[in-house]
């Protein structure tokens, strides 16, 4: 069995293969990439949304609420197939792979804003009340003093996050997104066997998985202990 | 006319009254020292002059003119005539020491630059923290944040200072450092109202000494009249404690 499998390597491995494995890993990456970038981009405006204390913004502050308490619960494929088919009955022309896009968005958006919203309410009130009374506007004690104090507790998470959402994109192949388990069906639909094909997808996971997790657990390690995410007080 | 003028200041925390009918008319120049036990509501007098906490009843006018908590532009103008060092110094844990001095008259102020950092260096020099520039603020002992924040404050060239129980972290040896400080400033004629326990100091510089308690003034008078000779029972018991005290500490 052992030796048939081995037999098949170099068949698996042609230039056409490798490509289409290449190109799924790419997809499986960015998939989880922009969901951050997004989620980091509009889960922030959410956070902001949510947390503002003008009145009358209310109306936002609700719908903020609602989106992020509901989209954290819905399980990602059924996010994905409710684009997916809700997008063909509305009429659109949405490939898989932008529903696939949209959907991560969605998702991550929602994760993201809980994250940063911790991280914007471990900055203690009394650093905002000192730029207030130094006649900070909202905006400027936002991007001089809260937001500085906020992204080291921020950003770790939102990268652990992003590393576990890699596994999760393997659910748009359910959509027919051409990532990394969808090649991998692809490849065994072809006649590889399922073992070594699954083997190299696995493999490949890995390889994308682990020294981002890594690069992760370094950064929280450095942003741990930089000055910026503590205020110790001595008193 | 008096250069800070509270009259009939009610403040509440939820549903606590915090500060309950104060009356205090600072002038110009002037230094007065609150005193008082803990949960008196000191801070909180100095929290609702500089806007922090919205005051239920009463007025806060500063130089004639009346704070209008409820008016951004009117507590714009107000903020930008006083400093506040808080008790717990609140300096700026993204930023190092001299950016903490600079920032506000850089960014918010928009002054020039050199002429800040200059005055900033100076600042700190005679803080004692010419060699601390580039250290963060949890780098710093309790006493030397308390100190960079006096040099934020002054950097703001405010026409009244608040200080709340800027000794009140600082190893003794340090106390006087600060205290030297804030002497060379009341001889600057800049308007000072000061929360301290440090009696010595208050009775040295002080023009005027308010005791409060429960959320108001109880009594109000030169040092030697508050410290030597209290009109009320309840000055005189916490003066003793206090002085008793410190002999014995
Ligand atoms: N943020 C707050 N929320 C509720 N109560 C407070 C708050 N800050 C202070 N207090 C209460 O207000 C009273 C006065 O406090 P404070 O002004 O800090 O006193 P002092 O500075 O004289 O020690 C105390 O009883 C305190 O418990
Ligand atoms: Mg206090």
């Amino acid at each position: 069995m052992l030796a048939f499998i081995a037999a098949e390597i170099p068949r698996l491995f042609t230039i056409y293969n490798v490509i289409l494995l290449a190109k799924a890993a790419v997809t499986t990456l960015s998939l989880s990439a922009v969901g951050c970038v997004v989620g980091l981009l509009c889960g922030t405006l959410l956070t902001l949304a949510r947390m503002s204390r003008r009145r009358s913004l209310w109306p936002l502050k609700a719908l903020a609420f609602l989106y992020i308490e509901i989209m954290r619960r819905i399980p990602f494929l059924v996010t994905l197939m409710t684009f997916y088919f809700g997008a063909q009955v509305l009429g659109f022309n949405f490939s898989p792979l932008e529903i696939a896009f949209v959907s991560t968005s969605v998702i991550s958006t929602a994760f993201v804003a809980e994250i940063v919203r911790t991280g914007l309410q471990a900055v203690k009130a009394s650093q905002i009340e000192a730029a207030e009374v130094m006649n900070f506007s909202v905006w400027q004690s936002f991007w001089l003093v809260r937001l500085p104090q906020a992204w080291p507790i921020i950003l770790p998470p939102v990268f652990g996050y992003f590393v576990l959402f890699i596994k999760d994109t393997a659910l748009a192949s359910q959509a027919g997104v051409l990532e990394l388990t969808q090649a991998a069906k692809i490849l065994n639909t072809k006649g590889f066997s399922a073992s070594l094909v699954y083997a190299t997808v696995l493999l490949l996971y890995f390889v994308i998985s682990y020294p981002l997790a890594r690069l992760g657990g370094h950064l929280e390690k450095r942003l741990g202990t930089a000055r910026h995410s503590r205020s110790r007080r001595t008193v | 006319m008096a250069q800070l003028d509270i009259r009939g200041l009610v403040a509440r925390y939820n549903d606590t009254t915090v500060l309950d009918g104060i009356d205090l008319a600072i002038d110009r120049g002037e230094i007065v020292s609150l005193i008082g036990p803990s949960g008196s509501g000191k801070s909180t007098l100095l929290r609702v002059i500089s806007g922090l906490l919205r005051p239920v009843k009463g007025t806060v006018s500063l130089a004639g003119e009346t704070i209008d908590y409820g008016d951004r532009r009117s507590l714009r103008r107000a903020r930008n005539r006083l400093a506040i060092v808080f008790q717990q110094y609140n300096l700026f844990g993204n930023m190092n020491v001299l950016r903490n001095v600079m920032v506000t008259p850089v960014t918010i102020k928009k002054r020039d630059r050199r002429e800040v950092e200059a005055e900033a260096r100076t600042l700190l020099e005679k803080v004692g923290l010419g060699d601390k520039l580039n250290a963060y603020p949890d780098e710093l002992s309790g006493g030397q944040q308390q100190r960079v924040a006096i040099a934020r404050a002054l950097c703001l060239k405010p026409e009244i200072l608040l200080l709340d129980e800027v000794t009140s972290a600082l190893d003794p040896e340090r106390v006087g450092e600060v205290l030297d400080t804030i002497k060379l400033l009341a001889a600057e004629h800049m308007t000072l109202l000061i929360v301290s326990h440090e009696m010595a100091f208050v009775r040295d510089v002080s023009h005027r000494v308010a005791f409060m308690a429960e959320g108001t003034i109880q009594e109000l008078g030169t040092p030697e009249q508050i410290f030597d000779a209290p009109r009320i029972a309840r000055t005189r018991t916490f003066v003793s404690r206090i002085l008793g005290h410190r002999t014995a500490a």
